[in-house]
């Protein structure tokens, strides 16, 4: 183990945890796109929210789902939370991000290390990746560990004013999701779709 | 590519060719984000779009990173479309099943077709055959555009059917439409 990884130097956290601070943060109409498995129930639980997007599927795509929304409503800022087995499918996307460079993207990886809804086994960089690294040799330059829940918590806060996409790492435990999101695709897009203001209520 | 610019060439002047046709129906059906993974036989329509200031267009690592951005965009209210060929289509299986049509999102594709028609790669012949074998299995619009004069009403017919059904479309361009990519050797 690489005792000079910034990540091992980081507090292990909760994800539903963290997930509730960012959604108690959140005052302006935010959209949230929550990856595949844990992290969406996670937000699920944390309350639902009509500016939020529940993927039921296409693990990785979280990121770019984000980046869709960040670049067709630039004034509204995005937050993505992907967990690190997800990301490991779609590092090319933090390129493609990097270069657009939308000034209101956030993303927050979830990184606990393992394929936890799966039965626990170890992601194929546990022992040796740092995703915040990654992230930065990317093009990410606006990407940190978060050292504790005050830590994120700032982190969060300041993305919101930053001139750049920001991605924030969090290790977290290997606890499962705390909710199960109920699992009607075509509600969920279309509360998404009301919620990012392009429907007309029914 | 070389057959493409004799035909077009062979054309009288005030016939428009096929990618001029893409990126106008695109423009009128108001499709202003193209991610796209390319191919040669794209290489005209990716750079005129990227040449427009109507289009924000940009590549994507892989195909599936396009479908997840033009999905998010749809979502938010900016429409767009993905440009891609066969081998990169043959990615998507998971992200359609799983992203474009249970959520209802018209996830409108162009594929440039390799693998038939004087392919003289094994794989991509291969790879070529299990596209159609996926649209049909997820009951998926698709069209394979081979005759120009019917390609304007193909894509602009697709692209409104997909807005407004809510479903995905395929268009599929066959090397009788574009010339395809020639035999290399």
């Amino acid at each position: 183990m690489n005792n000079d990884n910034p990540a091992r130097n980081t507090k292990v956290m909760n994800r539903f945890d963290l997930t509730s601070r960012l959604v108690a943060k959140l005052k302006h109409e935010e959209a949230v796109i929550g990856g595949i498995g844990n992290t969406n129930f996670d937000l699920w639980a944390a309350g639902h929210r009509p500016q939020n997007f529940y993927m039921l599927g296409s693990m990785g795509l979280a990121f770019p789902i984000a980046l869709g929304v960040a670049l067709a409503q630039p004034e509204r800022r995005v937050f993505a939370l992907e967990g690190d087995g997800s990301l490991l499918m779609q590092l090319g996307s933090l390129s493609t991000i990097a270069t657009l460079a939308p000034k209101n993207l956030t993303m927050v990886v979830m990184d606990n290390g393992i394929y936890q809804i799966t039965g626990a086994q170890p992601t194929p960089g546990s022992a040796v990746a740092d995703i915040v690294a990654i992230a930065i040799a990317s093009g990410l330059s606006n990407s940190t560990w978060a050292a504790d829940e005050d830590d994120f918590e700032r982190l969060i806060g300041q993305s919101m004013s930053t001139a750049g996409p920001t991605l924030i790492g969090v290790r977290i435990d290997d606890k499962p999701g705390t909710g199960t999101t109920r699992r009607d695709p075509v509600q969920i897009r279309e509360r998404f779709m009301h919620g990012m203001g392009v429907r007309e209520p029914l | 590519m070389a057959v493409a610019e004799t035909q077009s060439a062979s054309q009288s002047s005030q016939e428009k060719s096929w990618h001029e046709m893409a990126l106008q129906a695109l423009k009128r059906n108001d499709i202003r984000l193209v991610p796209y993974v390319p191919d040669r036989i794209l290489t005209t329509l990716i750079r005129n779009i990227h040449a427009d200031p109507f289009f924000t267009t940009f590549p994507t690592a892989r195909e599936e990173e396009a479908v997840g951005i033009v999905a998010g965009a749809w979502m938010a209210g900016m429409r767009g479309a993905v440009l891609m060929q066969t081998s990169g289509f043959a990615t998507l299986a998971n992200v359609l099943a799983s992203l474009a049509i249970p959520y209802q999102i018209p996830l409108i594709m162009f594929v440039t077709e390799r693998g038939t028609l004087g392919e003289f790669n094994y794989g991509q012949s291969l790879v070529c055959r299990t596209m159609r074998p996926v649209l049909d299995s997820l009951a998926m619009e698709h069209h394979t555009a081979t005759r120009l004069e019917e390609f304007e009403f193909i894509v602009d017919r697709s692209i409104k059917q997909a807005v407004t059904t809510q479903a995905p479309v395929a268009l599929i361009l066959s090397p009788l439409l574009t010339g395809g990519k020639a035999f290399d050797k």
